[in-house]
């Protein structure tokens, strides 16, 4: 069996963001733990389009065609990137009022809303 | 460009200068080739929007607002999204929803290649360039309301 | 053909609201009046097309696939986009009213036809990488909407869903990921056919869990539903409605359904899982509700206890699950919209949502009372009120394939629904008036039109059933019941 080298550093990357989501009590933190998250996606996103010995898939002009790496799933993780960019936006947005509502950042006393 | 209290130290401001239209200029090559080398819309929309960002940095929010406020940015943004959709509802001239419609695509890797391509590139760099723009200003301004003043 | 305009409707209306909004007076009014009014005539248009033709693909740009994108119109995407423009068009006359009291009215109608553009590319969709942008455009309107009063706890509501949401997202992205790295596809009749040439393996049970993990969490089944009871209350009423109503169940339920039966075959196991987490939902749920006074927070656990139904029923498998899982989805978003208009009214006139306050409105808004009355009625089930016919065909369909046990769940968990809408139907409605009600009046034309509109809806429903109006529902549960056939469904449809 090969190792995949490349696929367990995505893994233990989504984990790490996991992570932080999950256990950090600062809003901010989580935010970058989501940021984290989306990076691991996208590079095995990435990732899953390699070839052996492939090149960047760029056509120029005269240049002799070779065997190329995936380009799908490049035009794909750049839409995700620019999703990823509006989502950190927008919380982050919602963060900066929370603050100005609440008073801190402490995840743990921002909790008006029970039962 | 003129209040020496506002903003970053003389030499930021002096680099800023010189170097804000060279990334404007960069980002818009980036926007027009996106259909023959990498790059495209996106990818150019956020280099032009940095490039106000850049002076809203080193000068202080009032320099950049007046390049392009707040309204103008709102505007641009749905213009870009609407120029887009026009551009999609014209290939039913052809008959299918976001046809190709250009009747000489041009030789390949030319600069008048591509058909719809480099005009939805532009529409693109629009709505993406003022939309980050307008997310950064608004970010900065709600900050600003706490202290009055510099950033 | 019609299938680009359920898009490209929405979109344009919310990116010409976002410009002139604010120049001319109630022009955002008007615009997405006439664009939801525009997509319900074309939705009911396209139920003829399906009936004639049974499936309809449309090329975008004219590139065939599995190189380029289609969009696929079949029967179960014709009821779904029967119900999500029907709810949507009546929430947007409610929504001229009651939005006058906040602020930035053409910016909610701006997100509001955005989050409907999202939902209505969800259906149409057939690609799944397109599904999943469209899904993305929904979430995210949805989650600045749910944040749209800017008071301390909407915002907080707001964050922990936004948060949670993304999460989610993630894991639908990477079961895309490594469903693209087995079958190098995206198109879902590609993707099928391809599944089905070769053997399955643990990795299709893998990307099965994380598009359950996904999906399940923009459904709200019970271990994903967290968000729910905080996001739901905290919107104002228009979009609790919507939510509720018709966003749960596209991104959560159709796109669900979507890929497990028809994309990666479905197996009994699958079924197994889908009806525990259905029963789940609904037993804890009910009782979760039981214990609530804020009425809006009522009505969100009975949302997830209801789409429990729903899952429950199309867990089963066979034909008459199915067709009940799928009636009552319909019903749901009718009679749960109906419930949250009417606390948006009773919000609207007396100004607040606390049960433990309000008393004795029954005789001052009488619309709300009737309306209200006819819709608890409908979640109950109660004959002869459209939830009766659905919940009743679920209960039958259990019991046929041998799963008692479920069967008796379902019957508990109505039971328990009645015993919560008795309360509601007490404390808001019956009981003395106080003191600082009396002077309150009934709520203005536009918002009284579209309840008594849904009340009427949630009435004549049963009527769906009968043989001229079953094809509709019919011809939905076909299209999950062929399973593998839509991929030969569709390149058929392509010839």
């Amino acid at each position: 069996m090969e190792v995949f080298s490349e696929y367990i550093l995505c893994f233990i990357l989504f984990c790490i963001g996991l992570y932080c989501v999950l256990r950090r009590r600062n809003i901010i933190k989580i935010v970058i733990g989501l940021g984290i998250i989306e990076y691991a996606v996208n590079l095995f996103f990435v990732l899953v389009g390699y070839k052996e010995h492939g090149r960047a898939p760029i056509l120029a002009k005269g240049q002799v065609v070779s065997p190329m790496v995936d380009p799908i799933p490049q035009a794909l993780v750049l839409t995700s990137i620019v999703i990823g960019l509006a989502i950190t936006a927008l919380i982050v947005a919602i963060a900066v009022r929370i603050f100005e509502k609440y008073g801190t950042f402490d995840i743990t006393k921002i909790r008006r809303l029970k039962g | 460009m003129k209040n020496p209290e506002k903003g970053m130290t003389v030499i930021v401001k002096t680099i800023t200068r010189l170097t804000v239209g060279l990334i404007l200029l960069y980002g818009i090559y980036i926007v027009l080739h996106g259909h023959v080398s990498p790059g495209g819309g996106f990818a150019g929309g956020v280099i032009i929007a940095l490039s106000f960002i850049h002076l809203m940095l080193a000068f202080g929010k009032e320099v950049a607002l007046k390049k392009l406020s707040l309204a103008a940015a709102s505007i641009l943004e749905s213009l870009g999204a609407i120029m887009f959709l026009t551009i999609a509802l014209l290939g039913f001239i052809g008959g299918y929803f976001f046809l190709n419609f250009f009747p000489h695509k041009g030789e390949p890797f030319e600069l008048f290649s591509a058909g719809i391509i480099p005009i939805c590139n532009i529409a693109i760099c629009l709505k993406v360039g003022a939309g980050l723009f307008a997310i950064f200003a608004v970010l900065i301004l709600f900050r600003g309301k706490d202290e009055n003043g510099s950033l | 053909m019609i299938l680009p305009f359920f898009v490209v409707i929405p979109l344009g209306a919310a990116f010409l609201i976002s410009i002139f909004g604010k120049r001319i007076k109630n022009f955002g009014d008007i615009l997405a009046n006439l664009g939801t009014l525009s997509l319900l005539a074309v939705s009911l248009y396209s139920i003829k097309l399906v009936s004639v033709h049974k499936i309809l693909v449309y090329k975008i740009g004219g590139w065939v696939p599995p190189i380029g994108i289609c969009l696929v119109l079949d029967g179960l995407t014709s009821f779904m986009l029967v119900t999500v423009s029907l709810v949507s068009f009546l929430v947007s006359i409610y929504s001229i009213n009651y939005m006058e009291r906040y602020t930035d009215k053409h910016r909610f109608y701006t997100l509001f036809m955005l989050m409907l553009a999202g939902m209505n590319g969800i259906i149409v969709t057939g690609d799944l990488f397109n599904l999943f942008v469209f899904l993305e455009i929904a979430s995210i309107a949805s989650y600045a909407l749910v944040a749209f009063g800017t008071e301390a706890e909407e915002l907080e509501a707001s964050f922990k869903y936004a948060i949670m949401g993304s999460v989610a997202s993630s894991f639908i992205l990477l079961g895309i990921a490594l469903l693209y790295s087995f079958t190098s596809t995206l198109n879902m009749a590609d993707i099928s056919r391809v599944l089905s040439a070769k053997p399955p393996g643990m990795l299709v049970n893998f990307i099965a869990v994380m598009f359950l993990a996904g999906f399940g969490l923009k459904a709200a089944l019970v271990p994903f539903h967290a968000w729910l009871p905080d996001a739901h209350p905290s919107a104002p009423a228009s979009i609790s409605a919507m939510l509720s109503g018709i966003l749960i169940k596209t991104l959560g339920v159709y796109a669900l359904v979507r890929v497990l039966f028809n994309i990666l075959g479905i197996t009994q196991g699958y079924l197994t899982v889908l009806m525990f987490l259905g029963a789940l939902s609904l037993i804890v749920a009910v009782i979760l509700a039981l214990s609530q006074w804020d009425l809006k927070r009522l009505l969100a656990y009975h949302s997830i206890s209801q789409i429990g139904y729903v899952v429950l029923g199309i867990g089963l498998g066979t034909p008459l699950g199915i067709l009940g899982g799928l009636f009552h989805l319909f019903n749901h978003s009718v009679f749960k919209s109906l419930l949250f208009l009417n606390s948006g009214a009773i919000d609207y006139a007396a100004g607040t949502r606390d049960l433990k306050e309000t008393g004795g409105l029954a005789k001052i808004m009488p619309v709300t009372y009737k309306t209200n009355l006819v819709a608890s009625m409908s979640i109950a089930g109660i004959p002869p009120f459209n939830g009766f016919f659905s919940k009743l065909i679920i209960i039958i369909a259990c019991i046929e394939k041998g799963h008692i046990g479920y069967g008796i769940c379902a019957v508990i968990g109505s039971i328990l629904t009645l015993a919560s809408f008795m309360k509601v139907q007490k404390y808001a409605f019956g009981g003395e008036l106080k003191e600082r009600f009396r002077n309150i009046k009934e709520v203005p034309v536009m918002m009284r039109l579209s309840m008594l509109i849904l009340a009427a809806i949630c009435v004549l429903g049963g009527f769906m059933l009968l043989p001229h109006l079953k094809p509709f529902l019919q011809s939905a549960v076909d299209v999950l019941l062929s399973g593998n056939g839509y991929k030969d469904a569709v390149f058929g449809a392509l010839k």
